[in-house]
């Protein structure tokens, strides 16, 4: 891919807001002043399918529109895709996941791994809908650190994308996943 | 002005807002309903101040929007694909009319089987009902051009209706950042709407009746066309004043990328010139002279804008992202049919990829070109003018 892109894939399910993550991203980088591009897969889904999403970061204003096929980085909201579903697909050697994990997660060796329980973290602010944690927000701070972003842009992007007191405690969730995630090089 | 990430279709849906549209006429499908649900939002917020009237059928959209801008007003719709097919009668009873109207059409292919994805097959099927059909390269564009529609279609050298085209979820529904422009900008751009005739009660006219005079009917079909070559100067000098107000010209009815100096050139339109301009870059890394021609308005043809740049041109190659079965790429057809009546004779070729919304990345477009590239300069000719490309 072109110089100083950055490739991300979200997986999720269906309802778990893997497309608002991409979206709050794009909104977040141009805070950052970069260019932000975020698209769902494209086509029909399902509440509780896995489904993906993406996003690119750039320093340039991006120009190319066609699927992400090798991302740096891919994000994953429900600690039980990977059972499902070939997270890795693609990845760069040496990429990144940024993973939704109660505990240590297994992904073998040449990648940098960071998790964060953020089920808990959503469980504990009551972000919960039609019983399921909201963890989107909470993902996004996990991921400001392998992007190097300041974590009070994600809580700002968060707060504008979603506003009012839903904006508050979703910026909450993000600045605590932010400060629990660990990392695995 | 404000910057916001927006999708394609909230773009469109922002600008027929500040245009200040007075009734929208929805009737939902994928990939296009996202724009008149955000309408009915503003709508409901207070935020825009316009009728919507939910009808049964995409024919009925178009001919409550047509009867609103009849009686004088700004009137809006978005359609795509099997909806856009079943609009087909209105879309030319609207062109006929000689009525202003702006539509976006979020360009999805045509079943059966049945698929949501994206090529220009629905939007290249309007090609010859009169209306000026313009395709975007990102969300910025929708926005801009369906607020410049509005004055390109509402200028009494034009008085025809216009569609605004982008593709299906790869602008759609794909977010990026867009310059939102302040409704008093909008406002100052925009004059009050002008229209041939207006329905009035009380005010009788008759149109539409069977005439009497085939050689006037014959020269209102004329006139449809010479408006259409008309309307080329005015979307030139729309695209200089948005320009002036906002910075942003696109060049009128095609856009070049790299082509000052180049030998072989590319033409396409829609989003993925975006993909293309990364294979422009991309072959002149690897010392290949490419230009790209982005095609902003295909009818009215850019016949001119597209001679001026490659009168001396080693080859040509059209991307077509549908194609007129029996014959070849619309696109091409255009291409071809305006270089020959000019006494050019470049080799041309028409490739043929990203139907049926197969993903075309810009590797892909590289290859192909290159390809096509090096058979020219071997051979200086094309064995083959239509290449079904299925990717590396």
């Amino acid at each position: 891919m072109s110089d100083g892109m950055v490739e991300i894939r979200f997986h999720g399910r269906g309802g778990q807001g893997a497309v608002t993550a991409a979206n709050i991203l794009v909104y977040a980088a141009y805070k950052a002043g970069l260019w932000g591009q975020a698209f769902p897969f494209f086509g029909a889904e399902r509440r509780g399918a896995p489904v993906m999403a993406f996003a690119r970061i750039s320093k340039r204003r991006i120009r190319v529109r066609s699927m992400i096929r090798h991302p740096d980085i891919v994000v994953v909201l429900d600690p039980a895709l990977p059972k499902l579903v070939n997270v890795l697909d693609g990845l760069k050697q040496g990429g990144v996941i940024v993973i939704n994990s109660p505990s240590k997660p297994e992904f073998g060796e040449g990648y940098r791994v960071y998790y964060v329980n953020a089920s808990k973290i959503a469980l504990d602010l009551n972000l919960v809908l039609a019983g399921w944690p909201l963890v989107n927000t909470a993902i996004l701070g996990a991921l400001a650190r392998p992007l190097g972003f300041d974590i009070g842009i994600i809580e700002e992007a968060i707060k504008d994308y979603l506003g009012g007191g839903r904006g508050e405690v979703n910026a909450k969730a993000a600045r605590r996943a932010y400060e629990e995630v660990k990392v695995l090089e | 002005m404000v910057v916001k990430p927006l999708t394609g279709n909230y773009a469109a849906a922002y600008a027929a807002k500040l245009s200040r549209v007075k009734v929208v006429a929805a009737y939902p499908i994928t990939p296009q309903t996202t724009i008149v649900e955000k309408l009915a939002q503003f709508i409901e917020d207070g935020e825009m101040d316009a009728k919507m009237i939910r009808v049964e059928s995409e024919h009925s959209a178009l001919a409550a929007a047509y009867g609103a801008a009849s009686g004088g007003v700004r009137a809006f719709t978005a359609t795509s694909s099997q909806g856009l097919l079943y609009m087909h009668e209105m879309v030319w009873w609207v062109a006929g009319s000689r009525i202003p109207l702006v539509m976006t059409i979020v360009t999805r292919t045509l079943g059966p089987p049945w698929n949501i994805w994206t090529d220009h097959s629905d939007i290249m099927d309007q090609r010859d009902s009169g209306w000026l059909i313009m395709m975007a390269e990102h969300n910025q564009e929708v926005l801009d051009e369906t607020i410049k529609m509005f004055k390109i279609t509402e200028d009494p050298r034009v008085f025809l209706p216009g569609m605004v085209g982008l593709d299906a979820f790869i602008l759609s529904h794909t977010t990026e950042p867009v310059d939102i422009p302040d409704q008093e900008l909008v406002d100052t751009f925009l004059p009050p709407r002008r229209q041939p005739y207006v329905f009035k009660p009380g005010d009788s006219l008759l149109m539409g009746n069977v005439p009497r005079n085939l050689k006037e009917n014959m020269r209102m079909r004329e006139d449809i066309h010479n408006s259409l070559e008309a309307a080329k100067k005015v979307i030139e000098e729309v695209d200089e004043e948005w320009g002036k107000l906002t910075g942003r010209r696109y060049g009128g009815l095609i856009e070049c990328y790299r082509c000052e100096d180049a030998s072989h050139f590319i033409v396409g339109m829609g989003a993925w010139v975006g993909d293309m301009r990364e294979a422009v870059d991309s072959l002149r890394t690897n010392g290949i002279k490419v230009g790209l021609i982005k095609v902003r308005y295909v009818r009215p043809f850019p016949r001119e804008d597209i001679l001026k740049w490659v009168v001396n041109a080693k080859s040509v190659v059209v991307f077509d992202r549908s194609v007129s079965a029996g014959s070849a790429g619309p696109l091409f057809l255009d291409v071809a049919a305006h270089l020959m009546t000019a006494g050019i004779h470049v080799p041309v070729k028409n490739i043929l990829a990203g139907i049926t919304g197969l993903d075309v990345t810009y590797e892909d477009i590289a290859d192909a070109v290159l390809k096509s590239v090096a058979e020219v300069e071997e051979t200086g000719k094309f064995s083959r003018f239509i290449e079904w490309y299925y990717g590396r």
